[in-house]
């Protein structure tokens, strides 16, 4: 079935001459189960995506559907149950004032779920923190740690759909890898939906099965991660995109264009 | 200038911080020479990468101590350098790229007035001189409309060409040696290419040696002569860029078996364990 | 038995610096904990602590610590200079200085504890609101601040006295609702710094209503700006009503209030300075003392250098 489901999503910030547009008409889908990836560089419109789908962002025209339901643009409270988000910086994703315990206690306390303890307990072992760590402050912890954290925050609610916008970018490459383990991990085990916002295509060909390639706004090329392993791409873009991050090469550098 | 003399050597540099609990040291012990060629220094944040990059410079802030054996640029001893003998090396002999042009460029004054700024500091040019100099080096940089430019403001240009503004900027009085640290992380991928060919174009041309500080083991490889890999504070690897794959220190194959690839089929990555034996070095 | 006593207190020092706390109540605790070991080393700071809890203390033993009642005259021996009786001399009608400034010690601390107990709150929950609401939210209670800001403060309380009626309660009523303002601004511009963090789109990203996330979220992130400002303004609340005393607007005779004190010896200053010198002495001390603690807590509690 599919999860969720944009037509046309427009987003535009600002008014009158200073109108930016942000996401110009992007259509697309992710299967039920599906590990989504949107690739893009900075002003892709990539997050700005994944904003409107959870909800933060309330300014879009178009259509999007989660779980075969249309959403306007409030959400209720029972959407944030079936779809949660992780965000990019570890160290400003978590309140600073806050325990650990107190983080993962809110969200159970916001929708009356009963049995808090049990289910803290649970999610920290789920993303590989023992219970030593529940009455620690953020600034106790590592980054690798927080980000654990974030994602147990994401996980407590039991919802189906995961969105992540950049969850490793901000991460050293040894933590990197941990967190893209555990990832793969949580997704096998609870059967969830994943959308993964990054520029790195090596962490999409990693983690996803699917991904879509932005640029300013629009929608460049949708592939399978088989096909990017290939590197079967189609558009000059996502070619260009994948000779760059396979490392500097001078000769390269040179063929690139500004594609506006 | 003496060819055989290195650019830069550097000998047990050790860079000391005060703490609650005594001296706690970011860099320790860290020795290299450089010649007229790109040497990129990797490591993880808490490697002590970025201090050794500015600890060249002196611009370690009171109360870290910096000390070394030897720490001498062009033959000429930099610890013992008088405050006024390293302004003078400082931008002219050594310069720095930093990361975000965001913060190391002056948000009220135009960038072409900056880059002319930063020529006059170091020769005694009138401003005409000055501003036809800046305008040379915007079109060394690949900006398009130098003229244009030249009037904007830092707020007004992109990331990757506040970068090459930085880099006109720091690159005008013709120095001998660049150390950048990350000075393509906060751009997007395709434009960190061509920032780092303008780089490698302008260091070829004029025989500059460069120190690239960086996270990312790949780009370093790939864009380097040689690397050194950091970890707390120490070189654990020292070598050729095109050998890398045959690194020897356990935390440089665990780093790049750890390095997700775009070509490899999906499945656990071999995460890093590491070694309380690494920190001896 | 020493030994036992190190290890004893190695053992607490241990729970509380532990980096593993096993409950809430030992993570707040801790934290209380490193906040205070970071707060001593202010030598300054401590002294300013010590001041403002000799003030309470004074406070609250007045009548024990008194050697005579503040209200009892003896005209025998009134303008007396400082002696083995009297320690800081007599006023005019003979009472001894010493016990009117002890008892005026509560006073000046229910002057203090009324203001800092209610305009920062005021401040804190306007100017959160107005921060996190944005848009005509923020306008309005922004204009009505900007409105109660523009009155100086002795000028309203004098006719918030000359209105009502001059007696310490007004004083304090009037000294109150000219001081919240500046505690809005600063909720405000920490309330929109916070605003636009990650924590609290994922907090709306739970469901949390814009009460929990005012309530939980914005206002601890707060707290200490608006803590550090309210000690520093003590001082100032202090004097204000001194001024107000000194103007014969705020307690009224007999209160041994040290403003009034220092009004009424105003005319023997010349001949015998310590009938106004002592009051002024005991202002100085206490302004000083919150000065120096709010200093001491801005180091301990910026939120920046966390």
């Amino acid at each position: 079935m599919t999860m969720i489901d944009i037509r046309n999503l427009r987003v535009r910030f600002g008014q009158g001459t200073d109108t930016v547009t942000a996401v110009d008409g992007i259509t697309l889908s992710v299967r039920e189960g599906e590990s989504f990836g949107l690739v893009g560089e900075s002003g892709s419109g990539k997050s700005t995506v994944l904003r409107a789908v959870s909800g933060l962002n309330d300014e879009w025209t178009g259509r999007i559907a989660v779980a075969g339901t249309e959403q306007g643009p409030k959400r209720h409270k029972g959407f944030y149950k079936l779809c949660q988000m992780v965000f990019q910086d570890p160290y400003g994703s978590l309140h600073p004032r806050h325990t650990v315990d107190r983080i993962l206690a809110e969200p159970i306390a916001i929708h009356g779920l009963g049995d808090a303890d049990a289910r803290i307990d649970r999610v920290l072992r789920d993303v590989g923190l023992g219970s030593a760590f529940r009455f620690r402050y953020p600034h106790q912890l590592s980054g690798g740690q927080r980000q654990r954290v974030a994602i147990a925050r994401a996980l407590v609610l039991e919802p189906r759909i995961l969105l992540l916008d950049e969850p490793t970018s901000a991460l050293d490459v040894s933590v990197q890898a941990e967190i893209l383990n555990l990832l793969r991990r949580l997704r096998a085990e609870h059967g969830l939906t994943m959308v993964l916002v990054t520029h790195n295509l090596a962490v999409v060909a990693n983690l996803c099965d699917r991904l879509a390639v932005m640029n300013r706004g629009r929608l460049v090329e949708e592939m399978t991660v088989e096909e990017l392993r290939r590197g079967a791409a189609r558009e000059p873009y996502t070619l260009q995109l994948l000779r760059a991050s396979l490392g500097y090469d001078r000769a390269t550098a040179e063929s690139f264009r500004d594609y506006a | 200038m003496a060819d055989d003399t290195p650019l830069l050597e550097v000998s047990n540099l050790r860079v000391a911080f005060p703490t609650r609990t005594g001296m706690a040291e970011a860099v320790r012990g860290v020795s290299f020479t450089l010649g007229r060629e790109k040497l990129g220094i990797v490591g993880e944040s808490g490697s002590g990468k970025s201090m050794t990059g500015r600890s060249i410079l002196r611009l370690v802030p009171p109360p870290g101590r910096v000390t070394a054996d030897r720490l001498a640029f062009n033959g000429e001893d930099l610890l013992a350098a008088s405050p006024r003998r390293m302004r003078d090396i400082r931008g002219r002999r050594i310069a720095m790229v930093m990361q975000d042009p965001k913060y190391s460029l002056n948000p009220v004054m135009t960038v072409g007035r900056q880059i002319a700024e930063a020529y006059r500091v170091h020769s005694k040019a009138g401003a005409a001189e000055a501003k036809r100099r800046a305008l040379e080096m915007l079109a060394a940089v690949r900006i398009r409309d130098p003229e244009r430019v030249y009037d904007r403001y830092p707020h007004e240009v992109s990331g990757g060409m506040g970068q090459r503004i930085m880099i006109a900027m720091m690159l005008i009085p013709d120095p001998d040696l660049l150390i950048a640290d990350e000075p393509t992380s906060a751009l997007d991928v395709t434009v960190q290419m061509q920032v780092l060919a303008i780089l490698d174009d302008l260091c070829s041309q004029r025989g500059m040696g460069m120190i690239f500080v960086s996270h990312d083991l790949n780009l370093v490889a790939s864009f380097c002569d040689r690397i050194l890999i950091m970890y707390a504070g120490r070189v654990v690897e020292s070598c050729r860029a095109s050998e890398l794959h045959a690194a020897r220190h356990p935390y440089t194959r665990g780093l790049l078996a750890s390095l997700p690839r775009i070509d490899e089929p999906p499945g656990d990555l071999p995460v890093l364990s590491r070694d309380p034996a690494w920190l001896e070095g | 038995m020493t030994a036992r006593t190190d290890t004893r207190s190695a053992t607490w020092r241990d729970w509380l610096t532990t980096d593993t706390p096993q409950s809430r109540g030992q993570a707040r605790l801790g934290r209380a904990w490193a906040g205070w070991t970071s707060f001593r080393r202010n030598r300054l700071a401590v002294a300013g602590l010590l001041i403002v809890l000799a003030l309470v203390v004074v406070a609250a033993l007045a009548p024990v610590l008194a050697p005579y009642h503040p209200y009892a005259q003896d005209l025998n021996n009134r303008l007396l200079p400082p002696s083995a009786a009297h320690w800081l001399g007599t006023d005019a009608f003979g009472r001894d200085i010493l016990s009117r400034l002890i008892h005026g010690a509560r006073l000046t601390l229910m002057i203090v504890a009324l203001v800092a107990a209610t305009a920062p709150l005021a401040g804190l929950v306007i100017g959160t609101v107005a921060g996190y609401f944005g848009g005509w939210v923020d306008t309005v209670l922004m204009r009505i601040t900007d409105i109660a800001l523009a009155f100086p403060k002795l000028i309203l309380a004098l006719a918030f006295v000359a209105a009502l009626g001059p007696g310490i309660e007004n004083a304090v009523i009037a000294i109150a609702i000219t001081s919240w303002p500046p505690y809005a601004r600063i909720a405000r511009a920490e309330t929109l710094t916070v605003r636009r963090a990650d924590f609290i789109s994922a907090a709306r990203l739970q469901g949390a209503s814009s009460l929990r996330i005012i309530l939980g979220h914005v206002m601890p992130l707060c707290i200490a700006s608006l803590i550090v400002r309210t000690t520093l303004d003590m001082a100032g609340v202090i004097l204000t009503a001194a001024g107000l005393g000194f103007l014969g607007l705020g307690a009224q005779p007999p209160l041994p209030e040290w403003g009034a004190m220092i009004a009424s010896g105003r005319q023997y200053v010349l001949e015998q300075w310590w009938v106004a010198a002592m009051p002024g002495l005991a202002i100085f001390i206490v302004s000083l003392g919150f000065n120096l603690l709010g200093d001491g807590l801005r180091d301990v509690l910026d939120p920046k250098g966390d």
